[in-house]
Order: structure tokens, then sequence, then C-alpha cells
């Protein structure tokens, strides 16, 4: 009867293991105790001896695969023994189950480029009625398979009573409420944590003295005819100036090569009642402070108002987050993938700072710039976080 | 292995031959012209086409006019004939008007397929011509279809079939001759063996030396004849022609001709011989009835110039006519494939 | 006027009966086919019309299906209306020259100065055991091809009606008859009527899918719809009765009216019926009333097998449509 040569566990918690070397071929004579191929492990190489005389054959894994433990790798022949003598038992290849589960899991956390992360699946029938009744299909859940929404989604949206309880019982406890995901939580749920898992973070912070700034912005707005800017418009400026100062930040990581892109154009995060979202201002480094302006309040009024089109926000190499309404003073915000940069910035503050030797009132704003390391080295993105400092610190730079 | 041979038949040289004892002068010379008209509508033909002025193809059939004119002496308007892609001599011997003939080649709506079918489909219904055929064999069982309907409507009008020597190699010759045997149909099968298929050659390609030689497998009488002497051909066809309306039955009749083009525009010749091509230009189906209406006394050697310069004007004011027809309008691409 | 006078005829009788009476109306019509006259046609679809109308009018012809057919349009284009019967459907192929190139063609290519009064039957479908090269379903080819018109009555009235109109119409009129509907029974009055080429009917009202299909699959969509009910599923069924051509306006206004499609057909089911259908779909104004994917269920990407479950496997049977049609409502697809 051939003895069966299996993949022994030699780990504990091991399930499977890889052979890294065989000893022996096919025909070889092998004896009891001898050294016939090698398992790589986590922390070591371990020999595996044979397990009895004669000839081995059948060997059926080649170095490199994973094999489960206890599958017969290889059998060893007597005299007068082949292959017919072998009874195989029923295969279960357990890492076969595995596989599947890994490879589903894989796709659900595909990176989704920026532009399609808001396009939802929806039959033809549900678009026309959300479009008939000026409805974002981005607000509405989809009941049908792989989320997508059908008429009836939609007509459920529609009569939903606002915001009354709603007419279908939630479940509900003593403990908390059920509030269901809409599209844009479970995308904003999804990316970020894409994100904040897959993305080496790093931060970079430094504080831009406001003062000339704020100078600049009051004599523009006192001029009538003019228009009306905000700081957050100037700060969009000198984003996107030091971007086109450093434009080897302003890319994205790609299995294929760091991509470079060839325009500026920087994502604005806008809040939302219930979300956020991020729409884009194409090549911002060639627009006028007034052009920002206008352009940022039309998309704003959009966002609030569920009016935006997937093009404007689709793309982006770069995310402005500014709390500086809030009164926070500083944070770090979380990259939107793909991009390789985020900037946060906070309110603009009257705080002590040291002039020389003697301490004095001044204002500053307080920017952290989180980089994603694949892309962006530290200093790097030094360079850019100084490129955007001057710039705001120079404020007649973004006029010209 | 050698098969029954088909008779061949030679005219005797007398004038009491039933060929020029059946028509009358005025008859023989309308068949001059029309040989004549067939000639030098497709030299008008081919000239325009070279100028570029046709669109497509076309296959000339110079040369072969004694085939043509000499069987559709014996026809009647509700006779019919089908034909094939060499089909412009049929037409005009059975009566077909060259302005709207060559209308058709130009495209225009007021050739006689509104400028749908061109060269290939040159079909003059009424007057009994169902149609050349784009496909070789294509109309031998339509004619045999259409005799089928005269017999059942009880006429006494006969079909013919014009079709080429590789035409007799196809499925639908055989399975056609049989059934027209068997029913013993009025129509007669009309073979121009010019010798080539496109360029394989007969010699290369049928298993018998005579497309006749097939007759007798389907129960049929077979002839030869000399495809470029009119009295010859017609003479047969009066034969068949009268069995037919007797109810007697198909008959097969091979004429030997030659055709003086390549089988379409882009043919080079690579398969045959200035030679035999000048052999055969010697053998000029019209010169040899020319001379022969003079030798009878029939035709005057002034006429011949006259008769000549007639058809060529003729086809000239055919060209300038389809010239200035009316072109189709795209949108109505779809019209006419159904009946409204 | 009276209602007309109905009784229960097969589908075969109902053919025969509708040639009789064609002949009896038009001298000109006559039949053509392989064994149609003593043996009564393989199918014994013409039975003894030999008998009553001679042979001049119901002929036997020899093998021969491409010269054969050549001969009726012939005959055709000469003041006759042939009827012309395939023995098998299969067997067109060897005709398709005259079908395809003549035929269909004649008046188009003549300016529309003449038309081809043609009629041809074929005997289609599976289900039999005669295997690949005599079960096969081959109206797509021919309704591909226009200046044709190609039907698939479904039931004795039908065909009656539809073969009459057929004998009728002065262009070409492909018939396709599943075999396996020979022998069904349905009412047909006794007087010659027609029923017109080119409208589809809707058999079962419903409104949660409509369910498009021709010939035989018709019934196995009306089975499937019966059950279907029981689980709350109420399906359309509509019978297209014509290939081409098709009845776009029946099968838009119900689309739009349940926002669901299924085709159901024993051709191959790649590039046939479905296919057209799903893309007049997409094409009109029901694009914006779908509520969910297109399903076709046709026939294999196989010849028809011998072996009598792989036969049945080769094309839909009521059990998947049911399956499927449940999948679509309950959300799996």
């Amino acid at each position: 009867m051939p003895i069966e040569v299996i993949l022994p566990k030699v780990d504990m918690d091991m399930a499977a293991g890889t052979i890294s070397r065989w000893l022996v071929k096919d025909g070889d004579r092998v004896k009891k105790g001898a050294t016939i191929f090698e398992i790589e492990t986590d922390k070591s190489t371990m020999e595996v001896e044979s397990p009895g005389d004669g000839t081995i054959g059948q060997i059926s894994a080649k170095e490199g695969t994973v094999v489960p433990v206890g599958v017969a790798v290889a059998f060893i022949f007597g005299e007068g023994e082949d292959a017919g003598a072998i009874r195989l038992p029923a295969a279960a290849p357990a890492k076969a189950t595995e596989a599947p589960k890994v490879q589903i899991a894989a796709s659900e956390l595909a990176p989704i480029p920026a532009g399609d992360s808001m396009k939802p699946r929806a039959t033809p029938l549900a678009r026309r009625i959300a479009r008939e009744h000026g409805l974002d299909l981005a607000a509405i859940i989809g009941q049908g398979p792989r989320g997508r929404i059908r008429a009836d989604d939609v007509q459920e949206h529609l009569h939903k009573p606002q915001p009354a309880p709603v007419e279908r019982p939630t479940a509900s406890s003593d403990d908390y409420d059920l509030v269901p995901i809409d599209n844009m939580r479970r995308v904003i749920a999804e990316r970020l944590t894409l994100s904040k898992t897959t993305v080496p973070h790093f931060y970079l912070s430094a504080a831009c003295d406001m003062e000339k700034l704020l100078k600049l912005r009051a004599e523009i707005n006192a001029v009538e005819a003019l228009p009306k800017l905000s700081v957050n418009d100037f700060i969009v400026k000198a984003l996107a100036l030091a971007l086109r100062q450093v434009p080897e930040a302003n890319a994205s990581w790609s299995d294929e090569g760091i991509r470079r892109y060839r325009s500026v154009d920087v994502s604005v995060a806008v809040a939302v009642e219930g979300g956020l979202f991020t729409p884009v201002l194409r090549a911002a480094d060639s627009k006028t402070l007034g052009q920002i302006g206008a352009e940022v309040k039309d998309l704003a009024t959009r966002a609030k108002e569920r009016k935006l089109q997937p093009a404007d926000y689709a793309g982006g190499t770069t995310t402005l987050s500014n709390l500086g309404m809030y009164g926070i003073e500083s944070f770090a915000a979380i990259i939107n993938p793909p991009q390789a940069t985020i900037f946060a910035v906070g309110a603009a503050t009257r705080r002590p700072v040291a002039v020389g030797d003697e301490i004095r009132a001044g204002t500053r704003m307080d920017c952290t710039l989180s980089c994603d390391h694949r892309v962006v080295d530290g200093a790097l993105g030094a360079q850019l976080l100084s490129a955007f400092r001057d710039l705001v610190e120079s404020p007649l730079r973004l006029l010209v | 292995m050698s098969h029954p041979q088909a008779a061949r038949r030679e005219g005797d040289a007398t004038n009491q031959r039933p060929f020029y004892r059946t028509f009358p002068p005025q008859a023989l010379k309308e068949a001059l012209r029309r040989m004549y008209l067939i000639r030098r509508f497709e030299e008008g033909a081919e000239d325009s086409y070279t100028r570029g002025l046709i669109h497509g193809t076309m296959h000339l059939s110079i040369g072969q006019e004694a085939s043509a004119v000499g069987s559709c002496m014996h026809l009647r308007k509700t006779d019919y004939i089908t034909s094939t892609h060499r089909g412009h001599g049929h037409c005009i011997a059975k009566g077909a008007d060259p302005k709207l003939m060559f209308a058709e080649f130009f495209g225009k709506e007021e050739g006689y397929c509104r400028g749908r079918g061109g060269s290939m489909h040159i079909a003059d219904v009424e007057s009994g011509n169902l149609g050349a055929n784009g496909i070789v064999a294509g109309g031998i069982p339509i004619a045999v279809g259409a005799a089928l309907a005269i017999k059942k409507q009880k006429r006494d009008d006969i079909a013919i079939s014009f079709f080429g020597d590789g035409a007799s190699n196809e499925g639908a010759f055989h399975e056609a001759l049989n059934m027209a045997s068997i029913w013993k149909l009025p129509v007669i099968f009309l073979c121009e063996n010019n010798k080539y298929g496109m360029s394989v050659s007969t010699e290369r390609s049928m298993a018998v030396e005579h497309v006749a030689d097939r007759a007798p497998a389907y129960r049929m009488p077979g002839i030869v004849v000399d495809g470029n002497r009119i009295e010859d051909v017609s003479e047969a066809v009066m034969e068949a022609t009268a069995r037919a309306r007797a109810g007697e039955g198909p008959s097969l009749i091979e004429c030997k001709t030659y055709r003086i083009r390549g089988h379409s525009k882009s043919d080079r010749n690579r398969y045959r011989t200035k030679e035999e091509i000048e052999e055969w230009q010697g053998k000029d189906p019209i010169r040899h009835f020319e001379l022969e209406l003079i030798a009878r006394g029939i035709l005057a050697e002034g006429e011949v110039d006259a008769l000549r310069t007639a058809a060529e004007a003729e086809i000239a004011a055919a060209i300038e006519f389809a010239r200035n027809g009316t072109d189709p309008i795209p949108t109505e691409v779809t019209r006419d494939v159904y009946t409204p | 006027m009276n209602a007309p006078i109905t009784r229960e005829l097969t589908y075969s009788q109902a053919i025969q009966e509708a040639l009789a009476q064609a002949m009896d109306a038009d001298p000109s019509v006559f039949l053509m086919g392989e064994d149609i006259g003593v043996y009564g046609g393989a199918f014994q679809v013409t039975g003894d019309l030999v008998h009553r109308y001679g042979e001049d009018r119901v002929m036997d012809t020899p093998i021969a299906e491409l010269g054969a057919a050549g001969v009726a349009v012939g005959a055709a284009l000469a003041g006759c209306k042939p009827v012309f019967e395939f023995q098998f459907s299969d067997f067109s192929a060897l005709a398709l020259e005259q079908i395809v190139n003549q035929a269909a063609k004649i008046r188009f290519m003549l300016g529309g100065k003449v038309s081809v009064p043609l009629v041809m039957r074929f005997p289609a479908g599976s289900g039999t055991g005669a295997a690949a090269q005599h079960s096969q379903s081959l109206e797509a080819w021919l309704a591909h091809v226009p200046g044709l018109k190609v039907i698939q009555p479904s039931t004795p009235y039908d065909i009656k009606g539809m073969l009459l109109a057929a004998i009728d119409d002065p262009d070409p009129v492909m018939v396709f008859e599943h075999k396996l509907l020979y022998k069904m029974k349905g009412e047909v009055p006794a007087e010659p009527y027609r029923v017109p080429i080119g409208k589809a009917i809707v058999r079962r009202a419903g409104t949660s899918i409509s369910i498009v299909a021709t010939s035989i699959m018709v019934h196995r969509a009306l089975e499937a719809a019966e059950i279907l009910s029981g689980e709350g599923i109420d399906a359309e069924v509509i019978d297209l009765r014509t290939l081409r051509p098709i009845d776009r306006d029946t099968i838009i206004e119900s689309v739009k009216k349940t926002g669901r499609l299924a085709c159901v057909y024993e051709g191959v089911k790649t590039l046939g019926m479905g296919a057209e259908i799903s893309a007049i779909i997409a094409e009109s104004e029901a694009f914006d009333y779908l509520d969910a994917p297109i399903l076709r269920l046709g026939g294999a990407e196989a010849p028809i097998p011998y072996n009598p479950v792989l036969e049945k496997a080769a094309v839909p049977q009521t059990e998947l449509i049911v399956a499927r049609v449940r999948d679509l409502l309950t959300g799996r697809i």
C-alpha cells in the first residue's frame, strides 16, 4: 500500500502551507527520515521528512503552491506498487472555499474612482420618475439586486413624509432609533474607510500669518464694483497655485504608475444635511478670485439643493476642507481617494505670536496637509505646504 | 465513353431553307437591325462604363447576337423569357427599349427597374421578359415555373430559358430539366455555350463534350447548332417552339458561340488566347447575316449602312435620354420592397 | 349577423381546410410539395386533397427543393398562386437561393413592377426525436430578409385565418408550423375568414410582466402564467404571430404597462426573435418604463440532440419559464 506524504501542520493556527523546495523528484529512492521537502512559514523554513522507505512518486504540489494541511502531496511506493494502488480520499480543498470569499471582499473594497462614486444603479423607469420629480438618485435607497433603485423605491422616497416619523415602522428599541443608510452615507462610509485603511497617511502642519490676506480682502470687498470675496476663495487660489508650483504633488497613485495631472482641479468640501459633497473647481489655478468665488457659491448652493450633476463632482486632484466657520482651530482630514493630498484649514484666530524676542498678538490660521505617502514624501509635502503658506502670507501673488 | 451525339444541323445554302421561307424580308431586316442594336448597345454601354458614367460592372454579349435574336424571332409578347447576367441582348431581342435600358444602367427612375435593379436584373414583365438574373442558373427553374403556369392556364404560349455553359453544371439546371420533362412543360432550354464559365473552360468543368449531351438524361431532344449563324439558331428554335406549343414538352438547344469581351469589366482575359479571340471575331454573326442577306438579294449594300447608322443614332439618343434622367431620392430606399 | 359556426379541428385539419377553401375560391391556387399527393403529406396535412382537387392542383414534386422552389417562383410570376410545402423546415436550406435571392427580391429589383404571390409552408421545431437536421426553427433566417413576410400561427383558429391571408397576400409569405402543434385542437369557424398578418395578440392580460412568445412557446408561456399567478405574479402573454413584420405597437404598449419583458421562443437564443424584441423596446418610448432587465429564453447554442432528455433541455420548457420569471419578479436578477 503506497504511503501518503502529506503537508504537515508545523505551526499553531496553520491551515495551509507553501512548499518552498523539493529535495527529491518523481522516481527517486527515499529512506524514512530523510528530508524530502521544505515548507515556508512566517518565522522560518521547516524541513519535512519522508514517512517511509521506497520510491517517491505522484508529486502533485509544485514549489510555491499553497497546500492545505493534511492533503497528500506525494506517495511513497514499495516494491511492485504503482499509481493504481493509490486510494485517494475525497478531496476537500479548504482553500477553494476560502478563495471566493477573499475575492468578493476584494471587489467590494476595490478603489472607487472619485468620479463614479456617486453614480447609482437605477432602472430606466426609476430614473424617469426621479427626473420628473427633481429627485437626486443619490438620496434614494435602492432595494433591488446590487442596490438597484427601482420605481417602487423612488415612489417610497417620494411619499416618505418629512420630517415626521416614517410610515414604515422602523426597528427601534428603547436605546436607539435606527436611521436608514442612504446612498450618500453609504458611499462616504465605504470610501473613507477604504482611504483610512489602505492609504498611508501622514500629516504636516503650519500656521499661516493671515494679516496681509485679511487686509487685502477687506480692501477688495470695500470696492462696490468688485465681487465680494470670502477668505476661502483666497485659500482655494493659494492651494491651486501651490500645486502648480509643486506639480509632483498634483498626482495620484495607480498600479500602472503615478498619474501626474496636467490640470489643478480643487475639490471643495461642502457640508449638506446628512453628509457632504465635494464639487470640483476645474483649473482653479487659472481662475481669478472673483471667478472662484462665484463658482464656489454656485456649487455650494446646488450641492445643498441636491442638484449637482455627476460631472460637477467627478475628478479633482486635491481637496480643501475648511471648518473655520465652525470655530475649529485645526484638524487633520482624511484623503479622498484617489487624490494624494487634502488640505484642512481652521479659523483665522488672534493669538500670541513671537516677533523676534517679543510676544505680540497676531492672526494665524492653522493648516494641516494630509499626504498619501506612496506619492508624496515628507520633503515634497513640506515643499507644498511651504509654497502654500508663502502664497497666503504674500497675497498679492494671488492676484497676478 | 461515348454519349449519343446531339445531331449537328448544317443548313443547306439554298433559298429554300426554312428560315428564309418562314420570315418575309421585312422581318429579316428587322432581325439584322436588332442585332446591330444589340452590338451598338453593348459598345455604347462599354464606352459609358469606361468613362466612369456607369456604376458596378457589366457582362457584355458582343459576338452572341445571333442566338439572342434568332431565338426571340419566334416569340410573341405573351411568351416568356428568363435570362442571365449577360442579358442585354436577350432583352433587346425580346423588344426592350434601349432608352429605358440605359436609363436603368444609369440608375434613373425612368429605367426599366426604376434604377433599383441595374444591368443584371433588367426585366420587362409586361412583354414577357421575366428578367436577367444575377445568380447562375437562377432563371432556369423560374422559366419552368412560368411554363407550368402557361399549361395550367391552358395557354399555348411558351417560355425560353437562356443560360450559359456554366449554368448547366448547377443543380438547379438538372432539377429544372427533370421537372420540365416529367410534367411535359412548354419550355425551351437555350444554352449559349461560349466555352467558358467565368474563366474555367468547359473542357475543365463539364463531364460531357456538349451541353446537349445532357438532354437524353432528361428525356428531351437536344441539339447543337452554330450559335453564330442566325438561321441555324432560328430553325432549331422554330422546331422546339412548335413542339412546345403542341404540348409535346421541352427541348434543349445548345448554341456554340463566343463572347468577344471578357466575362465582366474586371476580366483580364488571362484564361484564353488572343488567337482564339481573333479566330472568333472572324466568325462575326452580324457580318455573316449581312452577307447572307446581300447574297440573297434581300438587302442592298447601301441599306447596310443605313441600318447601321440608324442603330447608332438610336443608341446615342438612348444614352442621352438616360444621362438626363431622374435620380432616385435616398429616403425612398425601401420603396417597393412590398406591395402596398 | 349570425355568429360563425365553429367546431373543433386540429391544427393540421385547419390547414387542410384553408388550402381547400383557397383552391375553391381561386383557380390559380395550387399546391406543390414532396409526397403531398396520395401519401397525404409527411405530417398528413394535405390528406385527401389530391383526391378532391386532382394531381394538377396537388402536385407531387421530385426531391429537388431548389428547382421546385424556383418553379414556384416562376409560376407566381406568370399568374398562378402556388402554395409550396417543404417537408421539413430544415430543407429550406437547399432552396434558399430561390427564396432569398429570387422570391424576396424580384419585386424590388424590378422597380415594383411585379409581385411574387408565393406561399411556402415549413413544418418546424423539435420534440419528435428527429434530431438535428429535422428539428430546426429557422424562421429568424428568413425574417432577416426584406421582401419576405414570416408568420408563426400558434392555434388552429390562427393557422387557418393566417394561411388564407397569406394566400391572398401578393408578396411571398413564409409560414412556420410547429410539428408538435399539428395535433392541437381548437375551435375553428367553418367559413373562410382572415386573421391579419403583422398583428400580435394578447392571449392573457396581466400587469407584472409582458411575455412575448411565438408558436409552441405561447402555450408554454400560458401554462407558466397560470402557475405564476398562484405566486402573485400576473403575467401578460403576447402571441407575436408574425415575425416579419413585427407588431411593435402591441409590444410597446404592453411593456409600458408592465415595465418588464421576457421573450420566449424556440429558435436559437442568439440573434433570434428575443434579440429583436429587446432592441425594439430599448429603442422605443417603452425604455423609460422598463423597471427590470429584459429576459430572453430561447433555444440552446447547439443542434437539437437526439436523446429525449437533451432534446427537451435544448429548448425552453414551462418549468424554465416559471423559474426565470419568478427570479426576475422576486429581485434575484
